[in-house]
């Protein structure tokens, strides 16, 4: 029954107490990584702010206060996210954070981090100021060169905003939920091993 | 979060044989979210967010009427940077930036045809009504075969030296312009008005989304450019990661930007290419890191994750 298959499949990668443990190995405490969970955070609040601005509509925030006060919350999210994720990556590259089997893990994660760039770039260009036209005019030229611009045109504001608000933040989302749930199912990378022979608590991962 | 015995580890790290600690995900994840959410409260309350106003065509025309109306007979006679821009806007032999022999640009091909002379002037004009003296002259213009409609725009071009703006109408000394004049002049008066702006955009239906064409006519006229260098927006100034006022902009896109600062981009006429499949390389490799010889092993050598992990070293390390 593939019901009963895909079941069986997912709590076999997956089961509760690995799924969501109340514990970790003792290596797990260092301030780095605060940042992977503040990425998420900041991922939140960057959706949350996101959905209030396109429930009222791509103009409000130009016309209101409280709209300009949610635009503000959605850039300095976005600018956080930005950071968080940043030191996230490069804590994880001077941990070696793909050994063990874990190479899906930072595949995830930096291909979270493109996505977002795109992201935020259709963000900059559904802004309906100068911002934006300046972003576009200059934008075209880059996308343009590549082949890309036919099809992705940064100046029709309606193909824009679709990117931004559906297909880019699913695909940032997806890829979020895909990640965490890669290190869930592999654990948190330990240390390269120790220099003493004693300490080898740690089995060298490849 | 107390220390625990060694446990063997089916739940964790397979690679992992050592002590285990509580740890309360959720808790943690609850107090990153609080704590980032008044951070970002905090920064909104203390700065804000940037909201420049659009420029609009009316805004130029009548701000630098002189700048105008020489972009607008650009666009007339087909010598402006649109009009042989080249794909996707239209066909001009020897355009699209090459990577080496590629020429992705042109195979792209043309998706959003442009000719400037008819989108952003003769239509225009086509659409005012009731004004018999412009109707005649875009009759004799379009009528006129391609060297005569050279001959008025070059010496319109040379007579825009000299001239004068009344009330933003362009007066210049006698010539022969031919329909060049009074078409230009009321090119002048519908961007004053702002009937231009709503001119350019697709004019077969009420809702509009794409801005490509007044975008584009905006780009070639100098007063576009001069506001986005107030507000350090240029390439030279590192603009592509700038934004509007005192912010911080898409800092992420520094490598990107930084390749045109540096030789040979920043003089290259594919410049734009050549970043992009640098950088799609680069990004590529970001990705791909973990199966690559040498960058894979790199931070080992690094040391940083003794710092990050210093108290795991200084446990096992201490009791050697």
């Amino acid at each position: 029954m593939w019901t009963e298959r895909i079941r069986s499949r997912a709590v076999g990668a997956l089961p509760p107490e690995k799924l969501l443990p109340d514990r970790q190995p003792a290596y797990v405490s260092s301030w780095i990584y605060v940042f992977g969970v503040a990425t998420i955070a900041a991922l939140l609040v960057v959706v949350g702010s996101g959905v209030i601005l396109g429930l009222k509509g791509p103009a409000w925030w130009h016309e209101s206060g409280v709209g300009k006060f949610f635009n503000s919350i959605h850039l300095w999210a976005v600018e956080v996210f930005f950071f968080a994720m940043v030191v996230h990556l490069w804590g994880k590259f001077f941990m070696g954070a793909w050994r063990g089997g874990r190479a899906w893990i930072w595949v995830t994660g930096a291909i979270v981090f493109l996505v977002s760039i795109g992201t935020a770039f259709t963000g900059y260009l559904s802004q309906q100021n100068f911002d934006s036209q300046w972003i576009a005019s200059e934008g075209k030229d880059g996308l343009n060169s590549v082949g890309i611009g036919a099809f992705f045109n940064v100046a029709d504001f309606g193909q824009m905003y679709t990117w931004h608000v559906i297909l880019l933040p699913v695909a940032v989302v997806a890829l979020v939920v895909g990640h965490v749930l890669l290190v869930r199912k592999h654990g948190v990378v330990p240390p390269y091993a120790a220099k003493v022979a004693r300490a080898a608590s740690a089995k060298e991962p490849a | 979060m107390s220390p625990r015995q060694p446990n063997p580890a089916p739940l964790e790290s397979a690679d992992w044989d050592g002590p285990y600690i509580r740890y309360d995900l959720v808790k943690e994840f609850v107090v990153a979210l609080v704590v980032v959410t008044v951070l970002i409260v905090l920064l909104t309350v203390l700065f804000s967010s940037p909201d420049d106003r659009p420029v609009t065509i009316q805004q130029w025309s009548r701000t630098d009427p002189a700048g105008f109306v020489s972009t607008a007979v650009t666009e007339l006679d087909g010598s402006s940077e649109v009009a042989t821009y080249g794909p996707p806007y239209n066909h001009t032999p020897g355009t699209g930036q090459k990577i080496g022999p590629l020429n992705l640009q042109s195979a792209a091909g043309v998706h959003f045809p442009i000719d400037t002379a008819r989108d952003f002037v003769l239509n225009p004009l086509g659409s005012i009504p009731g004004n018999a003296p412009l109707a005649g002259a875009l009759k004799t213009y379009q009528a006129a075969p391609a060297a005569q409609q050279k001959s008025w725009t070059d010496a319109y071009t040379k007579g825009l030296d000299s001239a004068t703006f009344t009330g933003g109408v362009p007066q210049l000394p006698p010539g022969d312009y031919g329909p060049v004049a009074p078409m230009m002049a009321s090119l002048a008066g519908m961007a004053q008005t702002g009937g231009l702006d709503g001119a350019l955009l697709n004019a077969n239906q009420f809702y509009q989304t794409n801005y490509t064409k007044p975008l584009l006519f905006l780009s070639g006229g100098d007063y576009f450019e001069s506001r986005a260098e107030e507000q350090h927006l240029l390439g030279e100034q590192w603009g592509m990661m700038n934004e509007t006022g005192s912010y911080p902009g898409q800092v992420w896109l520094w490598l990107y930007t930084f390749w045109y600062q540096v030789a040979p981009f920043d003089t290259s006429e594919n410049a734009d290419a050549q970043v992009w499949a640098l950088m799609m390389l680069l990004s590529l490799a970001f990705i791909c890191i973990p199966v690559i010889p040498g960058l894979r092993s790199l931070p080992r050598h690094l040391g940083v994750h003794r710092l990050i992990w210093r108290d795991h070293y200084r446990r096992v390390e201490g009791n050697s």
